[in-house]
């Protein structure tokens, strides 16, 4: 498969991962809204070399997967390819920072070991809130739950548009690639002057596709307005869970927890 | 390339959702405003043909890598800054959500990087001054190719400002600029050829989308972006390169303090209130005194009381401080004016 159909099929899969029935899908979409932007602040918000201060925040995603039933190994997939970045900017740190910070027997580590290690988990927590976030609510549910936040009407129609014709094009596009490259011999990637003319094919289909639409929006009476209605009930189980998620995010980023739970089994075996 | 939520810190995330959240809002209230119907379902279709043309990698001619379009460009170019922002702005939020393609702290930030610079500079200021009315093909591709290089060099650009602020990475600002900058300077150059052609082919087969794209913007915002750019350039002077002539002689207040009490500045007590605000002062201050942190890593070498005081810091905390001053004074602006029409 292609670039084009894998993307397809990926969007695909988590659309249908997030209709699942387990009870945090049940869940209104802007607590877990609420919840992934807190845990994402307070992870990032730890210090440059806190390690172990990171470890109580593993619980979330780890919870959130087995409640959902969601596959792990897909997830992690996800998380290993757009890691690239983080890990070739991170990779600076052990470089530059050369004061070793930790003992342990007789090997000295260095700061920029540790902050690098940092990094990584950093990235891999967030991410991963973002990722189970999209799993759990969908696409629509984001927007409907940003549209209940007060985002501005135009920006999330724009994102409900978006999605709903990114399938269509992403299909389209995905045909016509696949038509050349079934009609070329000497096939070593696309040069220059065909992609200008597919992709210039494919604005012209595309802007052409939007006056359709638009045509057909009129003749079923849009009259520029766009009303979103779906019943959307912030109650108790949705306080619950975001209180006691944050409650448990804050505590985690005030207090050390490894080491106050360290300090306490050394109290008790030594 | 788009920022990671692990190499940011919440104050600069924070910072550029403020901006990035002021900008939506800002379109938004425009694209209402302007009431073109049809302009809706085509923002949307255009949202999805720019992601799916970031997925089609073509070879780049001479050096046989493969490259692929960005789309902020052809997309201010057909649609106008606002529409084309917000287009933007969807088409990142789908990477972020569904590719963990940048996080979601981050996003901010990629929207302000891939977004704010092609649609609000280098559109309106390099684009259109190049191509005015006159719609021939060299002035579309000399157009194209010169906004989506400078609108890619402000973008990377600012993607070091924020990994440098954020303080995470130990990467230093002038290794991150040598690196980054020339690589963005061939994506650009790339982009702006793809960009120039696909606009050309468009221009040829159908002249008349391109005229009619350049007549639905009105020229009624002119006057504020004229008033937008000088502000903007003059804080740009004025941060970046006047703030090294910034006086080294004491201010009025510790010349005073200096001659009753023998003392710049006064010791702050002990305790109490001042030394827990001096302290979470300390802490999200992430340029103090104007410069970049000294890191007790690298050996700050003192640049002792030179004038004028050439340090990147002090330049660069210049740019960003106006920057950031005006972006807030711009937002509560908006802010004053919504409060205005909803208790008249």
């Amino acid at each position: 498969m292609t670039t084009i159909e894998n993307s397809l099929f990926d969007i695909r899969h988590m659309d249908t991962l997030a209709s699942g029935h387990s009870r945090l899908h049940k869940i209104d979409p802007r607590a877990k809204l609420i919840t992934t932007m807190i845990f994402i602040c307070m992870v990032v918000s730890l210090g440059k070399y806190d390690i172990s201060r990171m470890m109580p925040f593993v619980i979330y995603p780890l919870a959130m997967i087995i409640a959902a039933d969601l596959p792990v190994l897909y997830l992690f997939k996800k998380i290993l390819v757009v890691a690239p970045f983080a890990i070739l900017v991170g990779m600076f740190n052990p470089l530059m920072d050369t004061q070793p910070l930790v003992q342990i027997g007789g090997f000295s580590i260095s700061g920029g070991w540790i902050s690098f290690v940092s990094i990584l988990l950093r990235f891999g927590l967030t991410v991963s809130a973002a990722l189970i976030l999209i799993c759990l609510t969908g696409f629509n549910g984001v927007c409907l739950a940003l549209e209940k936040l007060k985002v501005p009407g135009p920006f999330v129609i724009q994102l409900l548009f978006l999605y709903r014709y990114l399938f269509v094009l992403i299909e389209e596009a995905s045909r016509m690639i696949r038509a050349r490259s079934l009609r070329a011999f000497d096939s070593k990637g696309l040069p220059f002057s065909v992609f200008v003319r597919l992709l210039g094919q494919l604005l012209l289909r595309t802007l052409d596709r939007a006056q359709r639409i638009h045509l057909a929006m009129c003749c079923r009476g849009f009259d520029g307005h766009i009303r979103i209605s779906r019943p959307m009930i912030f109650g108790y189980r949705e306080i619950r869970f975001t209180f006691s998620w944050s409650l448990f995010f804050v505590l985690a980023r005030c207090y050390h927890l490894p080491m106050k739970i360290g300090s306490v089994i050394e109290g008790y075996f030594l | 390339m788009h920022m990671a939520d692990a190499l940011i810190s919440p104050a600069v995330g924070g910072t550029m959702w403020v901006a990035t959240a002021g900008l939506i809002g800002y379109c938004s209230k425009k694209i209402k405003e302007e009431m073109d119907d049809r302009k809706i379902p085509l923002m949307g279709v255009l949202g999805a043909f720019i992601f799916a043309a970031q997925m089609i990698n073509f070879t780049i001619p001479a050096t046989g890598s493969s490259g692929h379009l960005g789309g902020g460009m052809i997309l201010a170019i057909l649609l106008g800054p606002h529409a084309a922002f917000l287009t933007m702005a969807s088409v990142l939020t789908v990477q972020a959500l569904f590719f963990a393609d940048g996080g979601l702290l981050a996003l901010g930030c990629n929207i302000f990087n891939l977004g704010f610079f092609p649609c609000f500079i280098a559109y309106p200021l390099i684009y259109k001054f190049i191509v005015k009315d006159r719609l021939t093909s060299k002035t579309l591709t000399f157009g194209a190719i010169i906004s989506a290089i400078v609108g890619l060099q402000m973008g990377a650009f600012f993607v070091v400002l924020e990994t440098v602020f954020s303080g995470i990475s130990e990467l230093p600002f002038a290794t991150f600029v040598m690196l980054i900058q020339p690589i963005h300077l061939a994506i650009g150059l790339v982009e702006g050829m793809a960009t120039a052609a696909v606009i050309l082919f468009v221009w040829k087969s159908r002249p008349e989308i391109l005229q009619s794209s350049i007549a639905s913007q009105t020229g009624s915002e002119k006057s504020i972006r004229n008033v937008l750019v000088g502000f903007v350039v003059a804080t740009v002077v004025v941060g970046g390169a006047l703030s090294w002539f910034a006086s080294a002689h004491p201010d009025g207040l510790e010349w005073a303090m200096f001659k009753t009490a023998g003392v710049e500045e006064l010791e702050a007590p002990e305790k109490g209130v001042h030394t827990s605000l001096a302290a979470l002062q300390e802490k999200t201050a992430f340029l103090p005194d104007y410069g970049f942190k000294k890191t007790g890593i690298h050996d700050s070498k003192e640049f002792g009381e030179s004038w004028p005081a050439v340090d990147p810091g002090t330049s660069v905390s210049g740019l960003v401080g106006g920057i950031l001053t005006l972006c807030l004074a711009i937002f509560i602006g908006f802010i004053m004016k919504k409060w205005k029409s909803a208790h008249v």
